[in-house]
């Protein structure tokens, strides 16, 4: 049965319902419990935004809080996964994979390719992404490619609870590592969710809004944003055909190349920086694959290739906007920019 | 009657002491081979050899079970021969052949094998210790009684990967051991500048945990530390840092031409402290095996690797399409 619930409390259902199900899925990080060894109440906080909240009383020997040591963690559930359980990390924000990226990409994502074949690392990095909060440089970016263009990782960029909940138990699930990108503005997005567990397939795009004029990709927040462009670009009497991926590895290009046949025409909305991303990377394979299918140039929107500022007006000019998305279809669409 | 009673080999059997020489000698025989062999220019790649510290992977690894688990370094092929890895499917692995442990996918720096614990060599200095902590995790959590062992050099030491994971096994309590091979050189740089001549064992008792320093060339005194580490970590004691002070015969990798080291160096370690004569004059000297027992392990290995040598010449390479397998390709 589908009731309503946050964007945070599908991730939460996801993880007991996985953890109940299997008892090899464990799940660790900074704060995940949050107030391990302090006199306080047992599973304080949950979680810095509290999204793992409640897990450490149902499974108090599977839930475990780390020390601030990103590589010895994500070095941990890489070791985990490789002998026999399906750890699901937390990287409190995925700004800080800096300091623990080779345990991702050198470590679990070629475990299985070097060793022959003869290994299995099925782990989830769940971690957090995205501007919006004023959390500055260090704590807003959206670094999905980076992950992207690893071989033997798979990555995940869900933009509904729905999606949330059936991508990250088809992750955990998964025998390869997975990384799980949550947007923070996201949390509190509330949908419907079945309350059954339930596993979404990896590498499916999902087709959110259905129209003939032009296909807009777009990825995690950024499908709302996209969502509200359409709706505006509707009353002048523009068709947008919102495209979904879901996972940005593997990729669902069929559905995108199959929409381009129909619409000519591709825009593709992307948080993450303009340089070798996302966009430019589907704008690339549209361009070599479906040449012919296009009427117009396919177009990119992307934050400037800067990194994320602090101060509310310049975070604001930033992102991209519903206006910003609009005029760029408009464009694309060969529309007049309404008066 | 001697005033100075012969040397005795604790309390290992004559089997255990029959397989720690064949092991050792597998390992040497296998690394001088390679060495020989690296020079005419058939290997591809490069390659790290364990020659002279083979008393470490012996005398750890003796104490493992099938079902425990090793993280290992660049320097690898001792390791995975102690736990067990087939040897001619190493030769060929590091040959790049089909039939290679990893199918010609890894080479020597990624030979692994997880069936037999072996988690893997790894070409990143210090990438294994956060491993073992995940080891370590597993067996807590399914409640086995399985340990997990990391192998650093002193040039991994430094690596804050190593320290996250002592701390980490710490506040855990993991069912670990981390072993630090000290030879002496992090590559070309001296442990007497980059580890300003300190012990690394020292920093065990930053971590809550006992450090041991242990002579790396005597196999016995290896044994005998690592038993009581490995015993500590199966019985629920938490981790222990092992520093075995040691010395390597070859370059850092092969070409290396060592001139970082002193002229007669390692003339005079293989002359005085090498680990297999040690071990030899003290079984032979205290009457518990004699030499025709060890002479014929010395023959019996060198045929082993000797075929490995000329199968894995002989073996079929991957084909091309080889490429595409053993990972998702959805590009």
């Amino acid at each position: 049965m589908a009731r309503t619930i946050t964007f945070q409390q599908a991730i939460n259902e996801a993880l007991a319902q996985e953890m109940a199900r299997d008892e090899t899925v464990v799940v660790f990080g900074e704060d995940v419990v949050g107030g391990s060894g302090a006199p306080g109440e047992d599973d304080a906080w949950g979680g810095v935004l509290g999204v793992t909240k409640g897990l450490y009383p149902q499974f108090p020997d599977r839930v475990l809080d780390t020390p601030i040591s990103e590589s010895a963690l994500i070095g941990a559930a890489a070791g985990a996964a490789a002998s026999g359980l399906r750890p699901v990390a937390e990287l409190m924000f995925v700004d800080f994979m800096g300091v623990c990226l080779d345990q991702i990409y050198n470590q679990a994502a070629k475990f299985r390719y070097m060793f022959g074949g003869k290994a299995v690392t099925p782990m989830v990095v769940r971690t957090m992404y995205g501007a919006g909060i004023r959390a500055a440089s260090q704590h807003s970016q959206a670094l999905y490619p980076i992950f992207t263009h690893i071989p033997g990782l798979k990555v995940v960029v869900p933009s509904t609870p729905y999606d949330a909940k059936g991508l990250l138990i088809a992750a955990i699930r998964d025998d390869d590592p997975v990384i799980f990108l949550e947007h923070k503005v996201l949390y509190t997005l509330e949908g419907d969710v079945p309350d059954e567990p339930y596993a979404l397939p990896l590498g499916e795009a999902e087709i959110v809004r259905e129209g003939g004029d032009v296909t807009v990709v777009a990825l995690g927040r950024m499908v709302h944003l996209a969502s509200a462009a359409a709706a505006t670009l509707a009353g002048e009497g523009i068709e947008c055909e919102i495209v979904d991926p879901r996972t940005t590895s593997p990729l669902d290009l069929e559905t995108i190349l199959e929409s381009v046949e129909n619409t000519g025409r591709l825009v593709v909305v992307d948080e993450a920086n303009p340089r070798c991303g996302f966009a430019a990377d589907i704008v690339a394979q549209v361009s070599e694959q479906a040449f012919g299918d296009l009427k117009a140039a396919p177009r990119m929107v992307t934050p400037p290739h800067t990194p994320v500022p602090f101060s509310p007006v310049l975070e604001d000019a930033y992102v991209p906007t519903p206006d910003a998305i609009a005029a760029v279809i408009r464009e694309t669409a060969g529309s007049p920019t309404p008066a | 009657m001697s005033a100075v009673a012969p040397p005795s080999a604790g309390d290992l059997t004559q089997e255990q002491l029959l397989e720690a020489y064949r092991v050792m000698r597998t390992i040497r025989e296998f690394e001088e081979r390679l060495h020989r062999e690296f020079a005419t220019g058939e290997i591809p790649g490069f390659v790290h050899l364990y020659a002279g510290e083979e008393a470490i992977a012996a005398g750890v690894i003796a104490h493992l079970r099938p079902d425990d688990y090793v993280a290992s370094t660049h320097r690898g092929h001792g390791h995975a021969i102690a736990k067990g890895c087939d040897v001619k499917g190493m030769m060929a692995e590091i040959y790049g052949k089909a039939n290679g442990i990893c199918h010609g996918k890894g080479g020597s720096m990624h030979i692994a094998d997880l069936d037999l614990g072996m988690l893997g060599a790894n070409g990143i200095v210090g990438g294994g210790p956060p491993l073992v902590c995940g080891v370590g995790l597993t067996a807590k959590v399914k409640g086995t009684d399985q340990v997990a062992v990391s192998f650093t050099g002193d040039g991994g030491s430094n690596q804050g990967t190593f320290l996250e994971a002592l701390n980490l096994a710490s506040a855990w309590h993991l069912p670990t051991v981390f072993v630090v091979e000290n030879n002496g050189y992090a590559e070309a740089t001296s442990s007497a500048f980059h580890q300003a001549g300190v012990d690394v064992a020292k920093r065990a008792d930053g971590f809550g945990m006992p450090g041991v320093v242990v002579d790396g060339f005597d196999f016995f005194a290896v044994h005998e530390v690592a038993g009581e580490a490995i015993e500590r970590a199966r019985s629920g004691g938490g981790p222990t840092l092992v520093e075995c002070k040691v010395g390597r015969y070859f370059g850092h990798f092969e070409g290396d031409q060592q001139t970082y080291r002193a002229a007669n160096e390692v003339e005079d370690l293989r002359r005085d402290r090498d680990c297999l004569n040690a071990f030899a004059r003290r079984v032979t000297e205290a009457g518990i095996l004699d030499r025709e027992a060890l002479d014929a392990i010395d023959r019996s290995v060198a045929t082993l690797v000797e075929e490995a040598v000329t199968e894995a010449k002989a073996s079929p390479d991957p084909t091309p399409a080889d490429v595409l397998t053993d990972v998702y390709v959805s590009y």
